[in-house]
C-alpha cells in the first residue's frame, strides 16, 4: 500500500538530491578558489605573521621554504586540491599538526553547541510563530511581536555581556567562560553552555519565529482553511494538520539558514565565552594566514550550509503534495 | 662573581621600587590548591617550543614547564637557576657549570648536551626561532664535561646572564623535535596542552628548588576579550588575569575580593620618523615632532596615569642605568614651530600611520594631529587594522607608530632597535659614535663606567634618533586576593611571566 507512494517520493527526491550534490561540489570548488585567492590578497603570509616583529629576511625565507610558501600560488592551490580530493586536508602551518587533528578537536564542540541551541530554539520558535499567527493582531501576537523584534534588534555581544554580568558576576549562578574540562559531567557541560545557548537562541529564535508567523499567516488566508473551519475543525487542528504542511517550505528554509548560522556565525559567542569552536579557529587561521586550516574550515562551513539547504528543500518538496507531483 | 655584584646594585633599585609593591604577604607560602590564570591570547599558534614563544601566554606556559640557565630576581637582575655557576674573565668565553640535582620530567638527568642542543637550535632559521639575531652572537657552544658547558661569544658581552634568562633560552631535552607535550625541568609537569584552549600543569614533585612549586596544579587559558577577562576574574572562574585596561581598574578594586598587580615597565609605543624619507629625514623635523608631544596629557588621558613619562630614548626612569640629568622634553609649541620652519613643511597633509596593534597609538596620533594644526603641520591620521600591521606597515612609512616590549638589558634594547645595522632599526638612523659606544659598554665590566656610556647613548638617541617615546606603559594585572606571592617584575605582567613557581593559594 505504501509502495507506490514511497516509490513516488524516492523518484522525486533522488534525482533532486543527486543534482544538488553535483552542484554542491561545484560550489565547494568555487568557494575554495575564492577563499584561496582572496587570502592571497591579505598582507603578509604565515611565515611573516608567525615571526611578527621578529621577521628578518633570512628567517622569513627559511620558514617560507619549510612551509612550501616559496612555491607559486596556483601550484599550492592545486596541491591542496589534490590532497583534499584524496582525503588529506594537509598540515596546519601554525599549529604544526595535521589539519584533521586540529579540526577534530574543535568540530565536536561546535556541533554540540549548535545542536543544543537548535534543540532549544526550534521548538520555542515554532511555538511562538504558530501562537502569534493564530492570534493575529490580538494582544498576545502584539506582545510576541515586540519581543521577537527586540530580540532581532539586540546585538548578540550585548546579550552575551549582559548575561555574564547578571548570571555570573552578580548572581554567580553560571560560569562566565564556557571552557569545559575533558572529564566534565553532563551537568557541568550544560551549566557551562547555558549562557552561550541562551545567547545564540535569542538571535535565531526571533528570526525563525518571524518567518513561521509570516508563512502561516499567508496560508491562513487561503480558501481551504476557511473550508476546514466551516466544516467545524478546531483552529489548532487546522493549523497543525492542514496549514503547517503547506507552510513548511519557507519555515524549514528559514530554519536551515538560522541553523547554519549556529555553526559558523557563533564567532562572537565563542569569543565572549571563550568557547573553543570552529568559528574562532577559522578567525585564528585568517589572522595567522594558515591557509590549509582556513581552507578546511571554509569547506566545512560551506558543506554544512549546503547540506542544511538541501535538507530544507527536500523536506519542503516531500511535505508539499503539489511540489512533489510536479 | 659578576652576578653577585649586580645583585648588590639591584638592591638600590629595589628600594626605589618599594612603594609600588603590593602589601607583601608576610605569611609563609602554603602548599596546595589550584589556580587558573587567563592571559590575553590563545590560538592554534600556542606552542610548547620555547624558541617560538611569541606572546605572553607562551612565555607563561614556558615558565611552567622549563627553566633557563639563569633567571630574574625581583629587580629584573639575573641570578643562577639551572647553572650552578656562570663565569667569564673576558666576557667572551663563558663557563657554565650545571646543577647536579636537576631532572627532566621524564626522569633523565640534565646534562651539558641538553644545554648545547637548546642553545644552538636558536640559531637555525628553520626552527622559527624568535631570537636568532641574539643567539647568533654565540660563536660556539660545546660540552666540556657532562656538567660543564663552554659558550664562546663573537664579541664580549657582560649581559650574557641576562640574555640566558629569557624564556626563548629555556633548556629542553636534547633531540626534542615534537612539542605536543613538554619535557622540561620546570616546576610543573605538562598534563594537558591543547593549543588555543588550555594548558594544565601539575606539580613536579622532583623540582630542584625545595618546596616549590606551591600550587598542586596550575591552568593557563587565554581570554582575548578584555571585558570577558575581567568578568571571568570577578565571577571567580579564573584567579588571575593579565593585562587590564586602566578603565577596568576601579571595577576590580571596588570588588573588595580582588586586587591589582601594577608593574611599571619599559614597554613603549613610539613615533617612528624614517631617515630615508622626506620630510622626516630632516633633523629639525624630528625635533619639531618631539616637542609636539603633550606627554602629561598622554599619561593622564590615554593611560589614566598608568604610565611613566619618557624622554625619547628607550631607558625608563626606574632603570638603574637611566640618566637622570638629561633635561626632560616637554610640549613646546614655539620650539616645534621654529624647527618646522627650518625643516620646511609640506603643503599636503602628511600621512601618519597608527594601529591598535601599537597600544595607544591611535589616540596619540589624534593628539599629535590636534597640536600639529596649531603649528601649521597638517597630519592625515591613517588608522590601520591590527591584523598584518607589523609585516606591512611597521617601519615602512615615513611617519608611523611602533611598539616595543621591555627587554631585560639596555644592551639588548639598543642592539635590537637602535644599532645602525639592526634589522629593527626603526628609523633607519646611523650614528657611528652610538655604535662604537654600544660595543664599548658591552665589554665594560664596571657598572659605573657602563652607566656613563649608556648615559651618553641615551642623550644621542634623544637628540638625534628619529624616534619619539612619550611614555612607558605601566602593566596592570588583576588577581583574586587569595593568590599570594605576586610582586611586580618590570619585564612584563605576571611577574615578568615567571609567576608559576612563585605563587601560592590561601583559600
Amino acid at each position: 500500500m505504501a509502495g507506490p507512494a514511497t516509490r513516488g517520493l524516492l523518484a522525486t527526491a533522488l534525482p533532486l538530491i543527486g543534482k544538488r550534490i553535483a552542484s554542491g561540489m561545484l560550489t565547494l570548488l568555487l568557494v575554495s578558489l575564492v577563499v584561496f585567492f582572496i587570502a592571497q590578497l591579505l598582507p603578509g603570509d604565515a611565515a611573516q605573521e608567525m615571526l611578527g616583529q621578529a621577521a628578518t629576511a633570512d628567517a622569513v625565507a627559511a620558514l617560507r621554504e619549510k612551509f612550501g610558501l616559496d612555491r607559486p600560488a596556483p601550484e599550492r592551490y592545486v596541491r591542496w586540491l589534490v590532497g583534499m580530493v584524496t582525503g588529506d586536508p594537509g598540515y596546519s602551518l601554525v599549529a604544526n599538526m595535521a589539519v584533521s587533528d586540529v579540526i577534530a578537536a574543535r568540530l565536536p564542540n561546535s556541533l554540540l553547541l549548535a545542536a543544543l541551541s537548535a534543540l532549544v530554539s526550534v521548538p520555542v520558535a515554532l511555538t511562538i510563530g504558530i501562537l502569534s499567527a493564530m492570534h493575529r493582531d490580538a494582544r498576545l501576537d502584539r506582545g510576541l511581536n515586540v519581543a521577537t523584534l527586540s530580540m532581532v534588534a539586540l546585538p548578540e555581544f550585548l546579550v552575551a555581556t549582559l548575561a555574564v554580568l547578571v548570571f555570573s558576576v552578580q548572581l554567580r549562578w553560571l560560569p562566565s567562560i564556557a571552557l569545559i574540562p575533558p572529564d566534565a559531567s553532563p551537568w557541568l557541560i550544560l551549566r557551562s553552555l547555558a549562557m552561550p545557548i541562551l545567547t545564540l537562541s535569542v538571535i535565531v529564535i526571533a528570526q525563525m519565529a518571524r518567518m513561521t508567523r509570516a508563512a502561516i499567516i499567508q496560508q491562513l488566508s487561503q480558501p481551504y482553511v476557511e473550508m476546514a473551519l466551516l466544516k467545524g475543525i478546531k483552529p489548532a487542528r487546522v493549523v497543525l494538520t492542514h496549514v503547517l504542511p503547506n507552510a513548511i517550505g519557507p519555515i524549514v528554509n528559514a530554519m536551515a539558514l538560522s541553523l547554519s548560522y549556529l555553526l559558523g556565525g557563533a564567532i562572537i559567542v565563542e569569543t565572549i565565552f571563550n568557547y573553543p569552536g570552529l568559528a574562532s579557529l577559522m578567525v585564528n587561521a585568517v589572522t595567522s594566514r594558515d591557509m590549509p586550516l582556513l581552507q578546511a574550515c571554509a569547506m566545512i562551513f560551506c558543506t554544512a550550509y549546503l547540506l542544511l539547504v538541501l535538507i530544507a528543500d527536500t523536506v519542503a518538496i516531500l511535505a508539499n503534495p503539489r511540489l512533489r507531483n510536479r | 662573581m659578576r652576578l653577585s655584584r649586580r645583585q648588590m646594585l639591584g638592591t638600590g633599585f629595589a628600594a626605589g621600587m618599594m612603594p609600588l609593591l603590593p602589601r607583601m604577604a608576610s605569611a609563609q607560602p602554603r602548599r596546595g590548591g589550584h589556580v587558573t590564570a587567563a592571559c590575553m591570547s590563545s590560538s592554534t599558534a600556542d606552542t610548547l617550543d620555547p624558541a617560538k614563544g611569541a606572546l605572553s601566554t607562551d612565555y607563561c606556559r614556558h615558565a611552567m614547564f622549563y627553566n633557563g640557565l639563569t633567571d630574574y630576581d625581583d629587580n629584573a637582575q639575573p641570578r643562577l637557576s639551572l647553572a650552578e655557576s656562570l663565569d667569564s674573565s673576558d666576557q667572551m668565553t663563558w663557563r657554565v657549570v650545571l646543577r647536579d640535582d636537576v631532572k627532566f620530567h621524564d626522569g633523565s638527568k640534565l646534562t651539558a648536551d641538553d644545554v648545547v642542543f637548546s642553545l644552538l637550535r636558536l640559531q637555525d632559521p628553520a626552527s622559527g626561532s624568535k631570537v636568532k639575531p641574539i643567539a647568533s652572537q654565540m660563536a660556539s657552544v660545546r660540552a666540556v664535561s657532562p656538567r660543564d658547558v663552554e659558550i664562546v661569544l663573537t664579541s664580549p658581552n657582560v649581559d650574557l646572564p641576562s640574555i640566558l634568562a629569557q624564556s626563548h633560552f629555556y633548556i629542553i631535552k636534547a633531540g626534542t623535535t615534537n612539542f605536543s607535550t613538554a619535557n622540561g625541568t620546570g616546576p610543573f609537569r605538562c598534563q594537558t596542552f591543547q593549543p588555543g584552549v588550555r594548558t594544565l600543569g601539575v606539580r613536579n614533585e622532583d623540582y630542584f628548588r625545595d618546596g616549590r612549586p606551591y600550587l598542586d596544579s596550575l591552568e593557563l587559558i587565554g581570554i582575548p576579550d578584555e571585558v570577558a577577562r575581567v568578568n571571568a576574574l570577578l565571577s571567580g572562574d579564573v584567579q588571575m588575569i593579565l593585562a587590564i585596561n586602566p578603565r577596568s581598574t576601579r571595577r576590580i578594586r571596588e570588588s573588595g575580593t580582588h586586587d591589582l598587580l601594577v608593574t611599571p615597565s619599559g614597554l613603549y609605543t613610539n613615533l617612528i620618523m624614517r631617515r630615508d624619507a622626506v620630510p622626516t629625514s630632516s633633523p629639525d623635523f624630528v625635533l619639531g615632532m618631539k616637542y609636539l608631544f603633550d606627554r602629561e596629557l598622554i599619561k593622564r588621558a590615554l593611560f589614566r596615569d598608568y604610565a611613566t613619562i619618557g624622554n625619547d630614548h628607550p631607558i625608563p626612569p626606574f632603570d638603574p642605568l637611566y640618566r637622570a640629568d638629561l633635561p626632560q622634553r616637554t610640549l613646546d609649541l614655539d620650539r616645534a614651530r621654529y624647527h618646522f620652519a627650518r625643516a620646511g613643511l609640506p603643503s599636503t597633509p602628511l600621512p601618519l600611520y597608527c594601529s591598535p596593534a601599537a597600544e595607544g597609538s591611535v589616540d596619540m596620533a589624534s593628539v599629535l594631529q590636534e597640536y600639529g594644526s596649531k603649528v601649521g603641520l597638517k597630519l592625515a591620521v591613517n588608522r590601520m587594522p591590527a591584523d598584518g600591521y607589523w609585516s606591512t606597515h611597521w617601519m615602512k612609512h615615513p611617519l608611523g607608530f611602533g611598539n616595543t616590549n621591555p627587554r631585560p638589558t639596555a644592551d639588548l634594547m639598543f642592539s635590537l632597535f637602535y644599532k645602525s645595522t639592526a634589522a629593527w632599526n626603526e628609523s633607519g638612523w646611523k650614528n657611528e659614535r652610538f655604535d662604537r659606544l654600544l660595543l664599548e659598554a658591552r665589554a665594560q665590566g664596571d657598572f659605573a663606567l657602563r652607566k656613563e656610556i649608556y648615559g651618553e647613548m641615551q642623550e644621542i638617541v634623544a637628540a638625534e634618533c628619529g624616534t619619539a617615546i612619550p611614555v612607558f606603559i605601566t602593566l596592570i594585572d588583576g588577581f583574586d586576593k587569595r593568590v599570594k606571592g605576586l610582586r611586580p617584575i618590570p619585564l612584563g605582567g605576571f611577574m615578568g611571566y615567571k609567576f608559576p613557581e612563585h605563587v601560592w593559594w590561601e583559600g
